[in-house]
């Protein structure tokens, strides 16, 4: 789960962690009512949308009058914002974080994150701030400096001040770094946060460093006991369908084809689109109904699929361990009765009472088409969307 | 042998008396995996399904010889147990649990290396479907029936793309020494590699199938060891060539996240280290096929 940017400062904040005085407003008026509030004759009006590089998408505005800032603010606000990492129909912006104007000397990165190889959490620093490090790490890998922290004992203050010496900064600012970058990492562990990136981290003009932008991704798996963090979940920044899919329980993630899939095991699932486009299709979307697969989360998976208004042709595909071919194919019968879905239905059921399961579909007396193997099934799944395509272009 | 588990191997249940737990228990005991009891703190005494409830590992262990556990605790509590199973000298833990936060697992990582290798328990999964040695012994959530025993070793992190080939086998009627869920989590006990080294030294293994998927470096780590260390001839499946970056496909460890981590990359650096590749994933029974017709 990922949070704003002024939601990850108000946590740091709290870590001992310096941020540039700022507030959050929802309209122009109130983001002048929040420069007013802050001293000083520049500020920055920042677009909240959960992506980085909001910069070169035009979502960070610099101004010098208050005027500035209400435009900025009515520019912004309701606006969708499309970065590389937001997909091509890109954010809403429903508030906006209006900060003081800062006077940076020097630009830093730094990032905690759990390493999936050393199973610890590694703490990533740059003297190079403001680029991306994805980009560092191909142009000057050397310029960027790994810590491996032990989880049992946590960042020591050591590790601390050699990251704070590899970033360049000063013997004097070297108190304030160590508590910086303690507090950082401690929030990170206290929260169950998977990434905490502060890119730049800044000293200012007057020597002070400040967290000049900040993002936080939490666990999912960890939020039944952070609930604090829970809280913070901003459902306007995640594609409707998969919200409402999660809500239910299910695993669904939107594509840009019109083969809808609906099958059993994430493993499973990656695997059939895989056929899907090996058969000349593409898959509308990711979807993992579960081991459990009852009628209604059948129905409940059926509707999430069809509610993609492009879905030409629909694939089940579902391997019964702990579960049986019979009952999802009651489930299958049911759920398009109730529905009445109107594109092709191919259906492949495989496991246990798999006769079972193949005889119910035959004699429901509706047009599903029935696949034994995972290629069969993809190959009459593209042939039908094919066809179904041929008709429309008829029609036309 | 097999690996990991066969006839001898003397099972408990973590989260017994549970739902789950039960119904996971008799389909393991109809299947004829030796079960020996199981443990819910707070029940130890009662008898479940006709066999004795412990309140710790550490009882299980003392008094019916408990040397391999399967975990069904929920997730909060899921940690505590596989760590509680490693202090009590279990030699080998499958965690079916689904939804353990990545940390508690570093913290269950961090706790197993305490112990010396030889004392150490060997855990695979969370968020896996088990092991099965078919014929056996099974120490999990699949389908037992759809196993032929035989001779190939299977790896993956997916409990139904694991199925799916273990069923395409069956079908060319190719069998399977051991059947190892590793699990879909960003952290787990073993990776795909620390089987496969299982699997070279098993006498009764002669090929290894592995089925990996988007996300992490764990594949390639294998492929390499695989190019240095084996002798046997290994054949992979990466699922997920159609994902996405960036974007978490189900399983918790399954999102592209650094360059190589892509079903495509990750199939291009398994076969420069001579890895056979399955190139789809209904291919899988016909890929083993060749390799054992070439043996």
């Amino acid at each position: 789960m990922d949070i704003h940017e002024y939601q990850a400062k108000e946590i740091l904040t709290k870590y001992g962690v310096k941020i540039a005085e700022g507030g959050l407003a929802y309209s122009p008026d109130e983001s002048v009512q929040r420069a007013r509030e802050i001293d000083g004759n520049v500020w920055v009006v920042k677009a909240q949308i959960h992506s980085g590089a909001r910069g070169k998408a035009g979502g960070i505005k610099i101004c010098n009058t208050h005027d500035e800032v209400k435009a900025a603010a009515e520019e912004l606000l309701g606006k969708y914002l499309i970065t590389h990492q937001t997909g091509p129909m890109g954010k809403i912006c429903s508030r906006v974080y209006v900060e003081a104007g800062t006077q940076i000397a020097k630009e830093i990165y730094l990032c905690f994150l759990i390493d999936r190889s050393s199973e610890r959490v590694v703490m990533i620093g740059s003297a190079r701030g403001g680029m991306e490090i994805e980009e560092l790490a191909e142009t000057d890998p050397d310029a960027i400096k790994k810590v491996y922290i032990e989880p049992s004992v946590g960042l020591l203050d050591f590790q601390a001040r050699e990251m704070a010496f590899a970033l360049g900064l000063e013997a004097s600012q070297l108190t304030h770094a160590v508590k910086t970058i303690k507090g950082c990492y401690r929030a990170l562990r206290d929260l169950d946060a998977n990434m905490l990136e502060i890119n730049p981290l800044v000293v200012t003009a007057s020597g002070e460093l400040i967290a000049l932008d900040a993002k936080m991704s939490f666990d999912d798996n960890a939020l039944f006991r952070r609930h604090e963090v829970a809280e913070l979940r901003d459902k306007t920044q995640g594609d409707p369908r998969e919200m409402a899919a999660g809500d239910q329980g299910l695993s669904y993630i939107g594509l840009d084809g019109d083969i809808g899939c609906v099958i059993n095991g994430a493993g499973l699932a990656m695997a059939t689109m895989d056929m899907i486009q090996l058969a000349g299709g593409e898959p509308a979307n990711f979807l993992d109904v579960g081991g459990g697969a009852s009628a209604e989360r059948t129905e409940k998976a059926f509707r999430l699929v069809l509610a993609d208004k492009g879905v030409k042709a629909i694939l089940v595909n579902i391997f019964a361990g702990i579960n049986r071919c019979d009952w999802i194919a009651e489930g299958v019968v049911h759920a398009v009765n109730n529905i009445g879905i109107k594109v092709p239905l191919v259906v492949r059921l495989s496991g246990t009472n798999v006769e079972e399961g193949q005889r119910i579909i035959a004699e429901s007396g509706l047009p599903i088409i029935t696949a034994k193997t995972l290629a069969e099934a993809a190959d009459k799944v593209v042939q039908a969307r094919n066809e179904v395509i041929a008709k429309e272009c008829k029609g036309m | 042998m097999a690996i990991l588990i066969d006839e001898n191997t003397r099972i408990i249940i973590q989260g017994f008396t549970g739902k789950t737990g039960t119904f996971h228990a008799q389909d393991m005991i109809n299947y004829g995996s030796n079960v020996v009891g199981g443990v819910t703190p707070g029940k130890g005494g009662q008898q479940h399904l006709g066999l004795p409830v412990f309140n710790t590992v550490k009882e299980a262990v003392e008094q019916v010889d408990a040397d391999a556990t399967i975990v069904f605790v929920p997730p909060a509590f899921a940690a505590d147990s596989i760590m509680e199973a490693a202090e009590a000298g279990i030699r080998y833990c499958a965690a079916i649990t689904d939804g353990i936060p990545t940390q508690d697992m570093m913290t269950v990582k961090n706790f197993l290396r305490r112990f010396s290798i030889e004392d150490r328990m060997v855990l695979t999964g969370p968020n896996c479907a088990g092991t099965i040695s078919p014929g056996r012994s099974m120490l999990g959530i699949m389908p037992g029936h759809i196993y032929k025993k035989g001779k190939v070793g299977v790896i993956g992190r997916s409990g139904t793309l694991g199925y799916e080939a273990a069923d395409q086998m069956r079908i060319l009627g190719i069998g399977i020494s051991t059947s190892v869920g590793i699990g879909g989590d960003p952290i787990i006990g073993s990776s795909h590699r620390d089987i496969l080294e299982k699997f070279e030294e098993d006498p009764e293994t002669e090929v290894v199938v592995m089925i990996g998927e988007i996300g992490g470096p764990q594949e390639v780590q294998a492929g390499i060891f695989a190019r240095d260390h084996m002798s046997k001839p290994v054949i992979a499946y990466i699922a997920g060539l159609t994902a996405p970056e960036g974007r978490r496909m189900g399983h918790a460890g399954a999102i592209i996240s650094s360059p190589g981590e892509s079903a495509a990359e990750k199939v291009a650096m398994l076969r420069d280290l001579g890895v056979t590749i399955c190139p789809t994933p209904s291919a899988i029974g016909e890929t083993v096929a060749a390799v054992l017709s070439r043996m």
